[in-house]
Order: C-alpha cells, then sequence, then structure tokens
C-alpha cells in the first residue's frame, strides 16, 4: 500500500496499463513531455517512448477520431480531454463512432479497447467552461460505458477495468480532488468492477446515491443527520452507463426513500433517470418523493458558485425534508 | 524541441498579399479516351492478369448499380447508390493496395469491395437487410464492410473516417506492419472539420495513410462551386504539409499510378499522402435524389463522353488484351447473376429479434435484456402486427 492523491493513482493505472501491453498509447493536449495540464501522464513519455504518449494538435474531435481508428485496430487507445467542458467538438465521434461502432459494423469491428478520460466538475473557480459535470450527455447513448470514481483508490482499479474493458469507456475524474483527495491505494496491479455501485455504509431511513466528488458531500451531509438520529445508507453509483439498477432498488426497498445528488443542472440530469427507474422498481415501498439535490438550470457560475452547487448543507436539508414528509 | 516550423521566405519590407490560388496543382493523365496512352506517360505497374481482374471489377460494378437502381425503382429495395462515372477511383485505388492494408471507404467506393472479392450474395444480403447480412440489417443498403476483406464498414456521418484512418494508420505503425491505410471521401466532405483534423493529425503524427477524394463536383445538390474556393482539395495538402498529387479520377492507368507511389512512400516513409482525383458524378447522389433540379443535360453529356469503363475497354482491345465478343459475354453473364442474386435475397428473412440488443455492448447488460423481454412479450400479444418477428423467438 501507498499513500497516494488521485492524480497519482490515475498516472499508476496508467503506468501500469502500459507496462502491461505495449499496443497501449497514451495521447492528447499537453499529454506527453509536459505530462498533462494536470499532470496526470507525467513521466509516461520518458518511460515509453514518444510514439506511445505524446502531445496530439489542438482538435478534440481529431483526438477522438484518432483514438476510435487505433482502436479499430487493435491497439489500446487512451485518449485524454484536457477539461470535459471541450468534449462537445468531439460529441460526434464518442455517440454516433465510438458508441455505434460494434453495433453498425455487426460485430465485424468495435473500438472496445478506447477509453477516454477527462477531468469534470466543479469546486475549483473554474467558472462555467472548467467546472461542467456533462455525464448526462453520455449516458444518453447506448454503447457507452460513464464511469467516475470518488478517490484515489476507486479512480485505480476503475480506470484499470475501464482500459481492459471490451466497450468505449467515457472516464470521467472529479479535479476538485486530483489532489485534496488522498488515500491508501495498493501499488500492485488490480481492477474495480464497472457496472456495480458500493454501498459505502449501510443505514435504515434514507438512502444517499451519489458519485465522484458528491460522494464527499453525501458522507459529511450523513454525519450531520446521524446527530438528528437519522440513519443513512450512502451508496457510490461508480457506473452511470449502464448502471446497477439492483443495487439502488435493493437499498431504497428496504429504506423506503432515496436521495440524489449530482452537481450537473437539474432538469434531465442523471438523477432525474435513476429517480423515474427507482418510482418504477420501489412505487409501493417509498415513504416520500424521491429527492434530487443538484445545481441550477444555469451555466455554472464563478463568483456564486458556492451558492449554486450541492453542498452538505443543502443536501442535509433534502435528507430532513425527506424523512419529515 | 522547437517551437519554429515553418519554412524560410524572403523578408520583404511592402506589404502584399500571397494569392489564394498561387499553388499550381498538375494533374497527371495517362490514359486518352480513345484507349491510346498520352505520349511519354508512365504508366503503372499492370499486367494482362491484373488489367483483366480491374476490368472485370468495373463491368460487375457498372452492371450491379444498372440493376439495383431498377429494382429500387420497381420497389423491391428501399435506397441505392451508384458511382456512375467514377468507378475508377475506387477500383484503381484499390488495385494498387496489398490485401492487409485497410481501406475505410466514404459510401461510393463499392469498387473496392468487389476488387477484393466481396461476393454478389454479401451485397445482396446488404442491400436486402436480410439476416445474411454481415451488419445484421442495421444500415440503410450500401453500407457494407469485411473484416476479413480489411474494408471497414461504411457509416453514413460523412467524413468521420478520415481521423480515424489517420488512427488506424498509425496503429499500424506502432506495430510494424507493412500495412497502410487507403481513406476515401468526397469533396464535400473535405469541409467537414474531421477532414482538417484527420489530415492534421496525420502529418504530425506521421501516419502511413493515403487520404483519396474524389472531387466529383457535386454534394447531392451543391456545386463545387458553393463548397470551397480553394485550388480544388489538393491546395489544402500542401497546407499541412502532406505530399500531395491530382490525378485525371477517370483515367484508371493515372489512379492506379498515384496510388500505387503513394503506397510505396507512405510505407517508406512512414508519411501520409493526399490523392485528388478528378470526375463527375454522372448518376444522382442517390435513388432519393433528382439531379435534373440543379445541373443541365449538356453538363452531363460532357462528362458522358469521358466514361472511366469504355475509356480502359478501349485500352484493353488496343492491349489486344479484350475483345467485342467477351465484351457481350461479360455483361450479359453479369447482368443474369444478379437477377438471379436478386431473387434469392430479396426471400431471406428478417434478423431474429435478439440481434436488436447485442453489438450494443460486447455483452448485452441487464437493462437491455429486460427490455427485449419486454418487447418480446408485447410481440406475443399483437402477433399479427408485427409478421417479421411474431412466432419467431
Amino acid at each position: 500500500m501507498a499513500q497516494m492523491n488521485l492524480l497519482h493513482a490515475i498516472n499508476n493505472a496508467l503506468d501500469i496499463a502500459m507496462a502491461d501491453n505495449d499496443r497501449t498509447v497514451c495521447f492528447g493536449e499537453d499529454v506527453g513531455h509536459f505530462g498533462g495540464v494536470f499532470r496526470a501522464t507525467s513521466g509516461l513519455q520518458d518511460k515509453y517512448g514518444k510514439t506511445r504518449c505524446f502531445n496530439s494538435p489542438l482538435v478534440e474531435q481529431g483526438i477522438i477520431g484518432f483514438a476510435n481508428g487505433l482502436a479499430a485496430q487493435g491497439s489500446v487507445a487512451i485518449a485524454e480531454i484536457q477539461f470535459a467542458d471541450y468534449i462537445f467538438p468531439a460529441f460526434d465521434q464518442i455517440v454516433n463512432e465510438a458508441a455505434k461502432f460494434r453495433y453498425r459494423t455487426g460485430n465485424e469491428f468495435d473500438v472496445g479497447k478506447l477509453t477516454i478520460r477527462s477531468p469534470y466538475g466543479g469546486g475549483i473557480a473554474g467558472g462555467l467552461y472548467h467546472s461542467q459535470s456533462p455525464e448526462a450527455y453520455f449516458a444518453h447513448t447506448p454503447g457507452l460505458k460513464v464511469v467516475i470514481p470518488r478517490n484515489p483508490y476507486q479512480a485505480k482499479g476503475l480506470l484499470l477495468a475501464s482500459i481492459r474493458d471490451d466497450n468505449p469507456v467515457v472516464f470521467f475524474e472529479p479535479k476538485r480532488l486530483y489532489r485534496a483527495s488522498v488515500g491508501e491505494v495498493p501499488e500492485e496491479d488490480y481492477q474495480l468492477p464497472l457496472g456495480k455501485a458500493e454501498v459505502v455504509s449501510t443505514g435504515k431511513d434514507i438512502t444517499l446515491l451519489a458519485w465522484g466528488a458528491q460522494m464527499e458531500i453525501i458522507e459529511k451531509a450523513a454525519v450531520m443527520a446521524e446527530d438528528d438520529g437519522i440513519s443513512c445508507e450512502i451508496i457510490d453509483l461508480r457506473t452511470i452507463l449502464p448502471w446497477d439498477v439492483e443495487t439502488i432498488s435493493a437499498s431504497v426497498l428496504k429504506t423506503g426513500r432515496l436521495l440524489i445528488s449530482q452537481e450537473a443542472p437539474l432538469t434531465a440530469g442523471f438523477a432525474s433517470e435513476i429517480a423515474a427507474t427507482i418510482q418504477n422498481e420501489c412505487f409501493l415501498h417509498l415513504e416520500s418523493p424521491i429527492a434530487r439535490v443538484c445545481g441550477l438550470d444555469t451555466p455554472y457560475p464563478l463568483a456564486l458558485e458556492k451558492e449554486y452547487i450541492s453542498d452538505h448543507l443543502k443536501v442535509y436539508e433534502a435528507i430532513k425534508n425527506s424523512v419529515n414528509f | 524541441m522547437s517551437t519554429q516550423l515553418y519554412d524560410d521566405g524572403p523578408i520583404v519590407h511592402q506589404a502584399s498579399f500571397i494569392d489564394g490560388h498561387s499553388v499550381e496543382i498538375p494533374e497527371l493523365k495517362i490514359l486518352q479516351q480513345d484507349g491510346s496512352t498520352y505520349s511519354g506517360a508512365e504508366l503503372p505497374d499492370i499486367d494482362k492478369e491484373l488489367a483483366l481482374k480491374i476490368y472485370n471489377t468495373l463491368a460487375f460494378h457498372r452492371v450491379l448499380d444498372e440493376r439495383m437502381v431498377a429494382s429500387q425503382r420497381q420497389g423491391r429495395l428501399s435506397f441505392y447508390m451508384t458511382a456512375l462515372g467514377e468507378e475508377a477511383a475506387s477500383v484503381g485505388g484499390a488495385a494498387a493496395l496489398q490485401p492487409q492494408d485497410m481501406v475505410m471507404t466514404q459510401y461510393r467506393e463499392q469498387g473496392v469491395l468487389m476488387f477484393r472479392g466481396f461476393s454478389l450474395e454479401n451485397f445482396m444480403n446488404q442491400l436486402f437487410s436480410n439476416e445474411k447480412d454481415l451488419g445484421k440489417g442495421r444500415q440503410m443498403p450500401i453500407h457494407y464492410g469485411s473484416k476479413e476483406l480489411n474494408c471497414m464498414t461504411v457509416s453514413s456521418t460523412l467524413a468521420t473516417q478520415i481521423p480515424q484512418a489517420t488512427g488506424y494508420a498509425y496503429g499500424q505503425k506502432v506495430q510494424g506492419l507493412d500495412a497502410v491505410t487507403l481513406c476515401y471521401f468526397g469533396e464535400g466532405a473535405a469541409s467537414e472539420g474531421d477532414f482538417h483534423a484527420g489530415l492534421n493529425m496525420a502529418a504530425v503524427q506521421e501516419a502511413p495513410v493515403i487520404f483519396f477524394c474524389r472531387n466529383n463536383g457535386y454534394a447531392i445538390s451543391t456545386p463545387a462551386s458553393e463548397q470551397f474556393r480553394g485550388n480544388g482539395i489538393a491546395s489544402r495538402g500542401v497546407g499541412y504539409g502532406i505530399k500531395t498529387i491530382r490525378v485525371d479520377g477517370n483515367d484508371i492507368l493515372a489512379v492506379l499510378k498515384a496510388t500505387q507511389l503513394a503506397r510505396a512512400y507512405a510505407t517508406t516513409e512512414s508519411k501520409p499522402v493526399l490523392i485528388e482525383a478528378m470526375s463527375y458524378r454522372l448518376g444522382a447522389h442517390s435513388t432519393s435524389d433528382d439531379p435534373s433540379g440543379y445541373r443541365t443535360k449538356e453538363e452531363e453529356s460532357k462528362w458522358q463522353e469521358n466514361d472511366p469503363i469504355l475509356r480502359m475497354k478501349n485500352w484493353l482491345l488496343k492491349q489486344e488484351w479484350w475483345d467485342e465478343t467477351q465484351e457481350l459475354a461479360l455483361f450479359e453473364r453479369l447482368r443474369e447473376e444478379v437477377l438471379a442474386a436478386v431473387k434469392v435475397a430479396e426471400k431471406i428473412g428478417k434478423p431474429h429479434i435478439d440481434t436488436m440488443i447485442s453489438d450494443v455492448y460486447d455483452v448485452p447488460p441487464p437493462q437491455l435484456q429486460k427490455q427485449l423481454e419486454e418487447v418480446k412479450a408485447h410481440i406475443n400479444k399483437y402477433p399479427e402486427a408485427y409478421p417479421f418477428t411474431a412466432g419467431k423467438f
């Protein structure tokens, strides 16, 4: 075991993936010698050479188009989009190409060896173009897997699983936690399962569900609620698509209440999808309406970021409202 | 590391612009319409066997296109796209490659699959979306593909194959293969952002990819004059620092020569090449389109005189590798074979309902399985409304 922050864990996972398979290639803007603007690919070019770790020109649609071709050829393509806010020029290559590659070719070809890494989310004074949480756009696209880790241990195991999964994966990294989240991480190779949520702690009165950087928020709110005698079950969704309906349903059948917290805007966010499905699965067991604590339906603010984002106090209030409904 | 990457030019002290058309681009022509070659023309590597394989492929292409348009008009087929008048671009390009080379096409290059041996049955099964279609009946007619033949499956999304070809070729290079990727697209698709992305990345990453632009004058109804203002598409290759050549796209020998040279360069230097083949889309964009609304008969008849298949036939006759008796027999046989194959393919059933959820992921997740079971239960309730699948699962 070693103490690692989330960035080190990502870097360590990439190092293992590149050492493990010499057809693994890492690239993106500033990813080469510089090691990425957050340093996630630090040292990889020195270790594996410029052919396998390199700077791409500044063209997101080109990065993912190139990655699709590389993965179709049988190489392991790990592409970095510098900020999730800048992924949209590549939207066509992700949504129309990567996601549909296997289906449209009748499994003659696929891009299962593609992983797209991108820092996402707020809390770093990044304003509207360095703070977005675009997971719901990709969750609306059959063929993709969408994965978001909450801490260094999860990040390493989920990233290695994403790289080796035989489907294209969009892997969003909570950049607020890059250096802030530190924990014990095994130095050896390991994988955590995709498509499986994790019950982080058990409780009986209400289920709190989140992913990525929002996990810290709901855990903090749960501690406050415990002081009021409310027992919270905390679940990390981990994989947004395809998501683990079974684990969430089982928890809500037990607690009778569900609160989902997300950074993204309320309307048509992934919390909405979860609420609709769980309402269907657990209708007769629900004690209160499913609560969504989300960002406002506005662009992500700069000066008013604290007011905008779902924080522990908003979640705490929503827990009390749900339990007292 | 260096930040400077431009060629030193003269320093001047009076402002003057470089003209947007200052790059003069020669056009390679080898074969004349009467079948004679231009004096001094350097022929590609071609012998009688290759020449006849190319000609047989061109003939099959012409016959299949004619018969399938007729089938669409008869209501037997939903949709079709011909490559009338520009068959030499795809067949000539394919003839210059090795079997291990990947070809990524746009949608008007069925000649590549024909040259590589995609069977008539495979074409028919795809066109009729039946259960024997390699693509499992998921894409509209003409979206062929074959892993075995290294022909990437066609997708309707224009130009997306261009940066993908760069990545594919880069993978071939990293793996140390003696292989290139040939990427086709039209002059209209070259307006898409993916064109810029793919060529620039190929130049920077030094990928062994041959970009092959079929400049056929039209993107559906939009003429090239309303598509771009530079000197064709070839001038852009120069801008990206890519070796570039323009050829007469209706001249099979010029296309073959240029692509042979491009392959040799791409493999030995491991760098990209751009070929611009000048041609004309003699047919409609697709069976859903009528060109009489946007161009003149005079324009079309001028290009009919440049038929690439007739041009090659004239060359073969001069070589004494072909005669009119063989010509008649070949076209008659092909027409009969295509008609017979249509009758077989249109009677083959639709793909099984389970293929609705297969290949979305490597393994269908529980949600997809649940959704499929719901659809099946619904079909069982109203079987008469779903005749293709009811009672078949």
